[in-house]
């Protein structure tokens, strides 16, 4: 546990890293008139509600996962003496 | 922590899926519009159930190898992952059908193969429970579960190519990959492949950890 820090921090400079493309949609613009894409959705914005509260629920689940991970190595120590 | 690793690669390559799946540009297509990103969560859903699945066959012939309660937890646990896996990508494939095809399910031979493996795989967990034995239960379906897998990968991959189909990658055709998948895709496709098979496999080693356990503290108790 006394290493977690850096490699918290390399896992975070990780997803940034993959996530910087993603900042070209902020250039994107509609240049066709069809077929028909989810643009106004994009435009005002709103795409990053939805965005948020998708990567909230995400990542709750996935703590909720990792929690019960540990509870079970914690477990599996305990069975084992 | 270091033997972990993968399980800290999932997550993150999941949260980088769900923003970047909705972000990234995709393809205008007809048809398909903005559903096109679906193929990030409904395809790594088969990805992630033939690996797992492949797990379990794995373990099942070094049951039958070297049988240990174990390797029988192990081969049981990823099957039944990778069902779960497979169920999700039925009902997700059937949404997505009902909005770009306009049926709930149509009589594919990608949708009709698919259902039948996945029927293969139920009789697999029927067949388990139907035995008092554990190792007779171990052993029997060890054996059927490599039969299963034998007839079903054929059923997923090979039968519907031979065919016209609706469904990309069958009637000979390459899936998404030759036409539609383009390099903005890709970035994101891959990592979400590789994102939803470690997370099934992070599934199933819980699964099976839980059921050791289970089985420790009852021998304990017989002891």
């Amino acid at each position: 546990m006394k290493n977690s820090l850096p490699k918290l921090r390399a896992a975070l400079l990780f997803l940034l890293a993959l996530l910087l493309p993603a900042l070209r949609v902020a250039a994107q613009v509609a240049t066709t008139e069809e077929p028909e894409m989810a643009d106004a959705l994009r435009q005002n914005g709103k795409i990053y509600v939805v965005v948020a509260v998708i990567a909230v629920v995400l990542a709750g689940l996935l703590f909720f996962l990792i929690s019960l991970d540990r509870k079970l190595t914690r477990l599996e120590k305990e069975v084992q003496e | 922590m270091s033997k972990n690793w993968w399980k800290a690669l999932s997550v993150v390559l999941l949260l980088y899926v769900a923003v970047a799946g909705l972000l990234m540009p995709v393809p205008r297509l007809a048809i398909l519009n903005e559903s096109i990103r679906n193929l990030y969560f409904h395809v790594p859903m088969w990805f992630g159930m033939t690996f797992i699945l492949i797990a379990s066959v794995y373990y099942s012939v070094r049951y039958l190898r070297t049988p240990t309660p174990e390797l029988d937890i192990l081969a049981h646990e990823s099957a039944r992952t990778g069902i779960l896996m497979g169920v999700v990508g039925l009902a997700t494939g059937s949404i997505w059908a009902k909005y770009t095809w306009g049926a709930w399910w149509t009589n594919d031979p990608k949708l009709n193969g698919a259902a039948i493996a996945m029927l293969i795989y139920g009789a697999y967990l029927v067949l388990r429970s139907s035995f008092t034995d554990e190792q007779q239960r171990a052993r029997i379906s060890a054996i059927y579960n490599i039969f299963a897998f034998a007839t079903a990968m054929p059923l997923f991959y090979i039968l519907p190519r031979l065919t016209d189909s609706l469904h990309p990658g069958a009637g000979g055709n390459p899936a998404f990959a030759k036409y539609d998948l383009d390099s903005d895709m890709r970035m994101v496709f891959y990592p979400a492949v590789i994102g939803w098979t470690l997370l099934a496999f992070w599934l199933a080693q819980l699964a099976s950890r839980v059921s050791l356990l289970k089985q420790k503290v009852y021998e304990k108790q017989l002891a």
